[in-house]
């Protein structure tokens, strides 16, 4: 496979030259957004049936054998409607609020790895790089709430962006000590620091469990899933930030919560799950574990959605404060110094 | 022109671009919404500096915290957009005067010949961490003013919430502690007594 790419990247050198490098990156570029978006597509298929299984109900079996056809139908169903500018809006803003929320959700993947070798861009600081556009996310819900002139939508905004922030605190302490754990912020060589001759032991998710838990559950509230997803709450705000969307614009917004969802899974599955190291020692690392982990925990997300009632208002900000912020920063003292005596074996 | 230098004048006009917009937009959303557009494209430059770990923080806490708080606030605001345009040409020569005061100390300071002869770009290699370096450097170095710094901060977060900080009498709020510590028998009482029998109901 490899020396496949290898001599492939030697041909395009001597057939294109310099045009080759930014044609063979598009290429790359194609090769992940592309099975993404299909994952994003069937992940959606994959919640209603399972809620549906977890509810006694059959879920969608009508398109397509098994309801396999049902995201392609939805796409098609969405692609043909018309999307709604309200009067009173800012147009531009209003157009520009689902692309700043997809836009994120998709360049924080240039970073990630797939295995030892199939990583886009191996960059060092490749974990700022993914706080950074995972930060840049709220935008995309701030502007569409403002931008529809609505004040179910504003609500949604506000209520949004005041979880992210607040959540986004607790995560990047969490990985403040997954670096100091790995003493790198590239995302290969966090994975590379937790390989070992005792397998699952190894993992970072060992001595970092309460951060495993603080970072997961902040994944949830990061893309505004259940039971963290107050910023939709139809039960109150009817759909939240994007009630006046429609169609494709509203699609958007959907795409993005799916691809958040996803990326999620994967980071987790990087930094505490060992990424594509097996679990047992005598079994070859391969990114099939890789797939396994972040499929396990995708079905986290939808198990969540299918089990918890929404949190209060109030009782989300005080679990982001007062509990997973003390907590952090609290096991980034543990871990240095834990990590001073010889008991620190990872 | 080498790429980077394409790179670097088309992040530097956008900058430019974005805060103009900042100052001239009517309304104070697209005016903080063009400063966010300003802090991208000046962490682009710092990119091309290879400064990544500047870059990204810039990114990661100006755009990513401080702007979206800072747009919570201006969305929020009931402005008048009239009032506010009010006492733009009585405070624009002021205004003019700081900005080219700015400007001639820019070109004096970046153009002068010791400052081009002494501060060129300088390159690493690929495998060189500029956040290992600046680590390394605000924790040996520079540790007294960096913790400095911090209490300095902490200082003034502590100030702003005791400034904040109301306690009213009479508002009704939930103790967690308490409602984690209630017990069953604490809510409801357990009645016991005798069957009924199958006459006393038809009665």
């Amino acid at each position: 496979m490899m020396e496949f790419l290898q001599t492939l990247e030697q041909a395009g050198q001597n057939l294109l030259g310099p045009a080759w490098l930014p044609l063979w990156t598009v290429v790359k570029i194609m090769l992940i957004v592309g099975p993404l978006m299909g994952c994003v597509a069937y992940l959606t298929l994959a919640e209603r049936k399972v809620i549906g299984w977890m509810q006694i109900r059959i879920g969608p079996n009508r398109v397509g054998y098994f309801g396999l056809l049902q995201p392609l139908a939805d796409g098609i169903k969405l692609l043909m409607k018309e999307i709604i500018l309200p009067s009173g809006s800012n147009k531009f803003l209003f157009i520009v609020g689902p692309i700043m929320s997809l836009m994120p959700a998709l360049a924080a993947w240039a970073v990630v790895p797939f295995n030892a070798e199939l990583v886009l861009s191996d960059v060092n600081a490749g974990l700022l790089y993914i706080l950074a556009m995972t930060s840049l996310g709220v935008y995309g819900v701030i502007i569409a709430g403002w931008a529809s002139n609505s004040k179910y939508a504003f609500l949604g905004a506000l209520r949004s962006a005041a979880q992210i922030v607040s959540y986004e605190i607790a995560m990047g302490f969490a990985l403040v000590t997954v670096l100091m754990a790995s003493q790198s912020l590239n995302l290969g060589e966090i994975v590379a620091g937790q390989k070992g001759s005792a397998g699952a032991l190894n993992w970072f998710v060992v001595p970092l469990f309460p951060m495993f838990l603080v970072y997961l559950i902040s994944g949830v509230a990061e893309a505004n899933r259940a039971p963290f997803d107050v910023a939709e709450g139809e039960s109150e705000i009817v759909a939240g930030f994007h009630v006046e969307y429609s169609g494709m614009a509203f699609a958007l917004f959907f795409l993005a919560e799916y691809a958040n969802m996803i990326l999620i899974a994967f980071l987790t599955s990087i930094m505490f799950l060992g990424g594509w190291l097996s679990p047992l020692p005598f079994l070859p690392d391969s990114i099939v574990w890789l797939f396994g982990k972040v499929a396990f925990i995708l079905f986290l997300f939808l198990w969540f959605r299918a089990t918890f009632p929404r949190y209060r208002y109030d009782q989300l900000m005080r679990l982001g404060w007062k509990v997973f912020i003390p907590l952090s920063i609290v096991w980034v003292v543990v871990v240095g110094a834990w990590m001073q005596t010889p008991l620190w074996v990872w | 022109m080498s790429f980077i230098s394409i790179v670097f004048y088309v992040f530097a006009a956008l900058t430019v671009f974005a805060a103009v917009g900042v100052i001239t937009s009517r309304n104070p959303v697209h005016a903080a919404l063009f400063l966010v557009l300003a802090f991208c494209s000046a962490s682009g430059i710092w990119m091309t500096l290879e400064a990544e770990f500047l870059a990204i923080v810039l990114i990661l806490v100006y755009v990513g915290a401080v702007m979206v708080l800072f747009l919570f606030v201006v969305m929020m605001l009931d402005v008048n957009l009239i009032q506010l345009r009010e006492g733009f040409w009585r405070w624009f020569p002021f205004g003019a005067g700081l900005a080219g005061l700015m400007v001639f100390e820019m070109v004096w300071v970046l153009g002068s010949r010791q400052t081009s002869d002494t501060v060129s770009a300088i390159t690493h290699p690929a495998n060189y961490s500029n956040t290992k370096e600046l680590g390394r450097l605000i924790y040996t170095d520079y540790v007294y003013p960096f913790e400095l710094a911090a209490v300095i901060l902490l200082v003034a977060m502590v100030a702003a919430i005791a400034l904040t900080l109301r306690r009213r009498a009479g508002v009704k709020s939930q103790n967690v502690a308490d409602q984690v510590k209630v017990k069953a028998k604490d809510r409801i009482r357990i009645v016991k007594m005798a069957a009924e029998s199958k006459d006393s109901v038809s009665n």
